[in-house]
């Protein structure tokens, strides 16, 4: 009887293992298969003019992605500007300020505000945000400040999830010795607890950057896809997802693996953002 | 494509296993399925002419497809399916293929319906486009930026667009790109200083056809062959044509499935 228990028990947690590891799996196959697609192309046309090619002709056997490369940053750069001053300020709020109830309240709302399909910011965007871009500072509105105002507010869940763990883990004791040499809570709160908690709010930033940058539906949405470097915020642009998504529908041939080669190239700047958000940021943590 | 063209072979293989089945020879029922797919310009059109066909061909099951132009000539060399649907010429290496012209499309450039200008010249339009015309001003209208809106590289309409229109130039890099004629549409009808071009059959109130060289854009300077951006809807086979197949491509040939087309804002055969 014992050894049927101690089989039930094994058995339990190698299928638990199984699938836990199943989704290292998924992850390395769908690494094996974007690589497996997008690099033939890096061999047969040259890394550098794939990477820092101007343009992009699929079709006529230009694989220039640079100008989306710094549009992708750019959109990501603003979508900071706007969500990373408003997603603190409400950690702060949350963590310093504001009282149980309203925790209970503003804790499901964000939760919520996290679920909303981006279709459904991209649709709001174009529908409000386009038409007032373009009625009050000009340029077709599709473009890159609408772009970065609907991603902003996108990343503010990532941004307000984590940086309130970060600042909610400050211990107490910080607090109370602020406090015991006469600081008032907002001298405590920039002068003590954020410069405390910076490692976990920069990770913060970054995490949303990542979300924006992988951010697709909105983005083609909004964003105008036109292929060259915007020179003004009113500008449109194409981002590196908004290539793929735009034209997977009829893409054969070299035109097919040259947005994978996007896909390979958004994979390594999503991985960069991750490995410093997850290891260089917190292991300044743990020191 | 792969996945493409998995979508398509898999309906075929669940075809042929019922029509191995051995009951299901000879009973009367039997349904017989025919599959197209190709670009995404026609897909609408051929969908809308299955629906009516259907209706007095119970035993038929017609599965439509998209994936582009280009797409739908690869699965029918590769005998993947019964038709292809090609919203542009074959190509060289393509030309051992039949094709078979089930109507024309115009192309149409529209503008905002509050747009004043009403009429341009083709050289204009491919000036507009290749970005040396880029105010309204220079066309008789305001001061202001001509927000042009294009469609994504290997689109059915953009190559069309670009054969009949661009000649050998070059879209401009700052256009913007839409990934449907749906949504160049809504860009076009939202912003009043946008151009775009769509097909005819989708052009209504929202937006204004812009006349080209004075030739309005209707089916009737098309066929006089006075309006030049036209390009056509084919289907294209692979050898002889089966006989099931050939019964709906009769059927869209003839004066029932011409109306339906016609009625779509097409340009067929008849009037």
């Amino acid at each position: 009887m014992i050894d049927r228990t101690v089989f039930k028990e094994r058995f339990v947690k190698w299928v638990l293992v199984a699938f836990a590891l199943s989704s290292l799996l998924f992850l390395f196959l769908i690494f094996l298969f974007i690589l497996a697609e997008g690099l033939p192309l890096f061999l047969k046309v040259g890394v550098k003019n794939i990477i820092f090619g101007f343009k992009w002709a699929p079709t006529k056997g230009y694989f220039g992605i640079f100008p989306m490369i710094i549009s992708s940053f750019l959109v990501t750069i603003g979508a900071l500007v706007i969500g990373a001053p408003m997603g603190l300020s409400c950690a702060i709020y949350l963590s310093e300020y504001s009282g149980k109830k309203m925790k209970m309240f503003l804790k499901p709302a964000l939760e919520l505000l996290a679920g909303i399909p981006s279709v459904v910011f991209g649709f709001l965007g174009v529908i409000y945000i386009v038409p007032l871009v373009r009625n009050y500072l000009g340029g077709s509105g599709f473009s890159l400040i609408s772009t970065s105002l609907v991603l902003g507010v996108m990343i503010l869940p990532t941004i307000i999830s984590i940086s309130f763990d970060a600042l909610v883990s400050v211990p107490k004791t910080y607090r109370e010795g602020s406090a015991a040499m006469g600081a008032t809570k907002w001298q405590t709160i920039y002068k003590v607890i954020i410069p405390s908690a910076k490692s976990g709010i920069l990770a913060s930033f970054i995490l949303g950057m990542g979300r924006a940058i992988g951010e697709t539906m909105a983005v083609i949405m909004i964003a105008g896809n036109a292929l060259k470097i915007p020179g003004s915020i009113l500008d449109p642009l194409r981002t590196l997802t908004g290539n793929i998504a735009l034209e997977l529908a009829y893409a054969t041939g070299d035109h097919r693996l040259g947005l994978f080669s996007t896909g390979v190239v958004l994979m390594v700047i999503i991985m960069i953002l991750n490995y410093i958000a997850n290891f260089g940021i917190k292991r300044k943590i743990a020191k | 494509m792969r996945l493409r063209r998995w979508a398509i072979i898999l309906p075929l293989l669940c075809a042929f296993l019922v029509s191995c089945s051995p009951n299901s020879n000879d009973r009367p029922g039997r349904k017989h399925t025919i599959t197209i797919a190709g670009s995404t310009s026609v897909m609408p059109f051929t969908e809308k002419l299955a629906e009516h066909f259907v209706v007095d061909h119970k035993n038929f099951i017609i599965d439509v497809q998209g994936g582009g132009s280009t797409a739908g000539i690869q699965a029918v060399i590769n005998n993947t399916v019964d038709l292809g649907m090609s919203s542009r010429e074959l190509k060289e290496g393509e030309k051992t293929l039949n094709t078979i012209t089930i109507c024309h499309d115009g192309i149409v450039v529209v503008v905002h319906p509050e747009n004043p200008v009403t009429e341009m010249g083709l050289d204009q339009v491919r000036q507009i486009f290749s970005g040396r015309i880029s105010n309204w001003s220079q066309l008789g209208w305001k001061d202001r930026k001509i927000d042009a809106v294009s469609r994504e590289e290997g689109s059915g309409t953009r190559s069309a667009f670009e054969d009949l229109v661009m000649k050998g130039k070059e879209i401009n890099d700052a256009t913007m790109v839409q990934d449907s004629n749906g949504s160049v549409k809504e860009v076009v009808a939202t912003d009043p200083y946008a151009i775009g071009y769509i097909s005819m059959g989708l052009v209504d109130k929202k937006v204004k056809p812009v006349a080209i060289d004075g030739v309005n854009p209707s089916i009737k300077t098309i066929k006089s062959g006075r309006y030049k951006i036209v390009r056509p809807f084919l289907y294209i086979t692979n050898g002889e044509l089966e006989p099931k197949a050939r019964q709906f491509v009769d059927y869209i040939l003839s004066k029932e499935g011409q109306t339906i087309l016609k009625n779509e804002g097409l340009v067929g055969f008849y009037d």
